[in-house]
């Protein structure tokens, strides 16, 4: 049993233009201790997958329009806004991507940790206020206790994160959300950060989802992989099976695209042309076939099912069918500029 | 230091409102006794004049007038001719500070309460009928509401008296009638500012946390976005407090609002002048509160350079 | 999943893909607003009403044989019929014909009233709230600003009134200068108070240390941020007006007779509604409730539209 199933998610929002299909048949798990990532490049669609699991898209203009979340065999789509305020915080939590403007900036840091403990522990209001503590030394920030009094424009950027980081675990939740934790950081700080919660993982054996289109964070936190484009999950498999057998053009222009500092040979950066596809109407067939070099007819009128590569390693390209010719036939021909 | 500076700064201001108000009043033309002037002999509208120094040149009378001030004397009205200033005050004031604390109340409480309904519910029903409601409110002044109350609440039904002042039934029907258009723009205010803040990121962080939607509104919107409300009422306590002219006459309520009208009409010097001075001490020492609170309600906020 | 027949013959490369994008069609700002403003049903039902209510302060005398001034006391307190719409008031004239005529009066007041708020409270209360707090020279500028804000507020602005009433002859612009010099105030605090907070947002620093200048901070940053306020203040700015000067006729300061205005109309009204001729306090009564609902309307719509967050 997993600890979380995400089955064949699909949601739209509806806005001025029309409706914006952001999230289509999307599924994956995720186990118990175990860190997956989702990755993809801004408008993929994975920050709208994360939110959903906490039901946090906003409805309007957000609307789900079919598959299933199932969290500890609990349905979490088919929840109250009650009901899933007792999940809310407690078993699932989340950090957010930017720690400037996810603090309450007229509210002290204590108080919006202590927050989380009110809602979902017995406590007094002594022993919170020594737990909230706790959780600030826990994040190593200095002098937890004064620094409990302040305000979030008292904080600097990385301490920021650690204090959401704290909120975020105050209720030893079972699964964490990530949402891109480190991207609005700078770099030194990020890999504390990224240390830090990989040390907290470690001694708590939480499972985290962790969105970030970094693949170097990828590398260094988790054990499983998605890739997300254009809305869909096109492949997924371990940090193994993504970073060196890969099945899918766009996760090997995704690699190929970042730098590479432990590697010695020199590489060239090759970064993906074109610009993902409009969401208002996506295209029929697959959606990266009109920026894959791969692309064959079968492509462009009709989507891909998600192929078996190997043991829990699917991808959706029609490369992996069993008539398609290999790759090497197309390097073989002329390479379009 | 700072409040130290603050205060004279304070008192500067109500100096510079005293001397203007002097200024403009001298140059008004007329003379508190023109009604009386048919009645009483030259002779004696001789000495009434200098009763009141009026026979002074006018430079005179405004250091004789702030020499007075600085002992906090503020005369004797000419219309009365017994009543000083000051009693005048002392009287009508706390009338005045009642109903108007009373309508300030009403109008917080119900504004607040509509303006946030409102943007929970946005473009939903409650919504449009809160908004509806606030326009009613705005479009339909004191002066015309107030007869209408009278008519139905007091003269058709007799729940309630007519007018005059007394017990705290009397203060209802005032109360409504000013409330009405404050709590209206405070609703206003509120829903506007309150779907600026629900669209923050700190409300998606507070809501993650699975909170109630009631702490999640209380705690993490209303604080943030009350600060257009605190501009917005800062004046309009100076000017309840002082009372309202409207309201007291159709009311017959004796608070100080009337007199603001009646003294300038009356070319009742003293009365002017104190009134003046005694609004302005009100208005100048609400706006520096609104000030402080500003800080108070968002840490971050910076009014003046060297505090931190 | 769809089925189709898999056939070998399509897994062959493809030779044209059209790369370029599928753009939607691209608009100017201009065409986007006001289609936007389109879209928005309250705005169209607000402006739609403001379309109507100034169509008729333009033409609706012209539409009756009667004049605002003439009287005819053998047809005084008429109810509303077929030869006086709006019935007639306690001089036998023509209430269709003064309630339009008093809309020139009243919506002229309104407007500039609501003109020198946002001209001079938005700037003020801009530069004020942009300026404390940043240095010594800030907080000067600042403290004397909102000094001079309370001086106003506190100078009673019946005198100032009265003093106009010498200085110049009574009518509309008097009032309306009267009404000006002391209405910005309340505008400005407000502004203040929000670009205090506002300021306090990265994209201002971020302006500041690329080196925008202070006056496009203000104005291209920060104002346009306090649009929700304005409107807000707006849509009391205009009735307040329009009720002062009914204030100012009713305590003989205003417009004079034979001319009229809403507010005046309803303050004669006030003494006869309780013996039961409610046309003559309704139908002034309508107007201003009709103008007060057609701005707030069109202002909540146009503050959607602004706001770039509902933006595609």
């Amino acid at each position: 049993m997993h600890l979380l199933e995400v089955k064949n998610l699909a949601i739209n929002f509806k806005t001025y233009g029309g409706e914006v299909k952001a999230v289509r048949d999307v599924s994956f798990h995720v186990d118990e201790g175990e860190v997956v990532a989702i990755v993809g490049e801004s408008g993929s669609g994975k920050s709208v997958t994360a939110q959903s699991i906490m039901g946090l898209v906003p409805r309007p203009p957000g609307i789900i329009k079919g598959g299933s979340i199932i969290f500890k065999e609990q349905e979490l789509l088919h929840m109250t806004r009650k009901e899933m305020r007792k999940i809310k915080g407690s078993k699932i939590s989340m950090v957010f991507q930017d720690p400037m403007t996810s603090l309450n900036p007229t509210m002290r840091i204590g108080k919006q940790i202590e927050e989380n403990l009110f809602s979902h522990k017995k406590m007094s209001k002594k022993q919170v206020k020594k737990k909230a503590i706790e959780l600030l030394r826990q994040v190593d920030i200095p002098n937890p206790e004064s620094r409990y009094e302040q305000y979030p424009h008292q904080f600097s950027g990385g301490m920021r994160q650690r204090a959401m980081i704290a909120i975020a675990l105050a209720c030893e939740p079972d699964l964490l959300i990530a949402d891109e934790p480190t991207t609005a950081l700078d770099v030194t700080i990020q890999a504390q950060v990224l240390e830090l919660m990989r040390e907290l993982q470690k001694e708590t054996n939480t499972s985290i989802i962790l969105i970030t289109h970094d693949l170097g964070v990828v590398a260094e936190m988790a054990q499983s992989v998605a890739v997300m484009y254009g809305g869909m999950l096109v492949e997924k498999g371990t940090v193994n099976d993504i970073f060196h057998h890969s099945a899918h053009p766009y996760t090997r222009g995704l690699l190929k695209s970042i730098p590479n500092v432990e590697s010695t040979e020199k590489k060239k950066l090759v970064p993906i042309k074109g610009s993902p596809p409009d969401l208002f109407s996506p295209p029929k067939g697959c959606p990266f076939a009109p920026r894959c070099k791969y692309a064959m007819d079968v492509c462009i009128d009709h989507m891909p099912p998600e192929f078996e590569i190997g043991n829990n390693h699917t991808a959706r390209c029609w490369l992996n069918h069993t008539h398609a010719p290999g790759i090497d036939e197309f390097e073989s021909r002329s390479e379009p500029l | 230091m700072y409040i130290l500076k603050r205060f004279l700064i304070m008192f500067l201001t109500i100096w510079v409102i005293a001397s203007l108000t002097f200024v403009i009043m001298k140059f008004i033309p007329g003379d508190p006794f023109a009604s009386d002037s048919k009645r009483l002999t030259e002779e004696v509208l001789e000495n009434q004049r200098a009763k009141y120094h009026l026979d002074e040149p006018i430079p005179v009378q405004y250091v004789m007038y702030m020499k007075d001030l600085i002992t906090l004397d503020l005369g004797t009205s000419i219309q009365s001719n017994t009543r000083s200033v000051n009693s005048i005050i002392k009287q009508g004031a706390p009338v005045s500070a009642v109903l108007g604390l009373q309508a300030l109340v009403v109008a917080l409480i119900f504004g607040l309460f509509i303006g946030i309904i409102a943007a929970l519910y946005h473009n939903q029903f409650l919504d449009y009928a809160s908004m509806m409601l606030a326009i009613i409110g705005i479009s339909i002044p004191s002066f015309i509401l107030a007869p209408f109350l009278i008519k139905f609440l007091a003269v058709d039904t007799g729940i309630l008296p007519v007018a005059s002042w007394g017990t705290w039934k009397h203060t209802i029907l005032p109360t409504i009638a000013l409330a009405a258009s404050p709590l209206a723009v405070i609703a206003r205010f509120m829903r506007s500012s309150m779907l600026e803040v629900l669209n923050q990121d700190y409300i998606v962080t507070a809501d993650s946390k699975g909170i109630s939607r009631a702490s999640l509104v209380i705690k993490h919107g209303i604080r943030n976005a009350i600060l257009p409300v605190v501009s917005f009422v800062g004046p309009l306590l100076a000017s309840l407090i002082a009372g309202t002219f409207v309201i007291e006459e159709i009311f017959a309520i004796p608070g100080i609002g009337r007199y603001y009208v009646d003294s300038i009409f009356n070319r009742d010097y003293p009365v002017i002048m104190g009134t003046t001075i005694f609004f302005s001490a009100i208005l100048v020492v609400t706006l520096f509160l609104v000030d402080i609170s500003y800080r108070l309600i968002d840490p971050r906020i910076k009014v003046n350079s060297k505090e931190e | 999943m769809s089925e189709f027949k898999v056939d070998k013959s399509l897994f062959q490369p493809a030779e044209s893909i059209d790369y370029t994008e599928k753009m939607r069609p691209n608009r100017s700002a201009w065409q986007e607003t006001v289609t936007n403003i389109l879209k928005s049903k309250i705005a169209i039902v607000g402006l739609f009403f403001l379309i109507v209510i100034f169509f008729f302060a333009i033409f609706g005398p012209s539409m009756s044989p009667y004049s605002h001034s003439e009287q005819s006391l053998t047809n005084a307190n008429m109810a509303p019929s077929k030869e006086h719409w709006f019935g007639t008031d306690h001089l036998g004239r023509d209430m269709w014909v003064r309630t339009w005529h008093g809309a020139r009066v009243s919506l002229t007041i309104g407007l500039a009233a609501a003109f020198f708020d946002l001209l001079l409270g938005v700037m003020i209360g801009g530069i004020s709230g942009y300026m404390a707090g940043r240095n010594k020279r800030g907080d000067r500028i600042d403290s004397i600003l909102m000094r001079i804000v309370e001086i106003l507020y506190g100078i009673p602005y019946l005198l100032v009134v009265i003093l106009l009433m010498v200085l110049m002859e009574p009518g509309i612009v008097t009032i309306i200068i009267a009404l000006s010099v002391t209405g910005w105030v309340g505008m400005a605090r407000i502004i203040r108070g929000e670009v205090l907070q506002l300021k306090l947002e990265e994209y201002v620093e971020a302006a500041e240390k690329l080196g925008t200048s202070h006056g496009r901070i203000i104005w291209k940053h920060l104002i346009p941020n306090t649009f929700g306020v304005i409107i807000v203040n707006l849509t009391f700015t205009i009735p307040t007006a329009i009720f002062a000067e009914a204030f100012l006729s009713f305590i003989g300061l205003g417009v004079q007779a034979p001319h009229a205005s809403w507010g005046t109309m309803a303050n004669d009204a006030l003494g006869v509604v309780l013996s039961g001729e409610w046309w003559r306090l309704f139908f002034p009564g309508l107007m201003i409730s009709l103008t007060m609902f057609a701005f707030n309307a069109f202002g909540d719509g146009l503050q959607d539209v602004f706001d770039p967050r509902n933006r595609d």
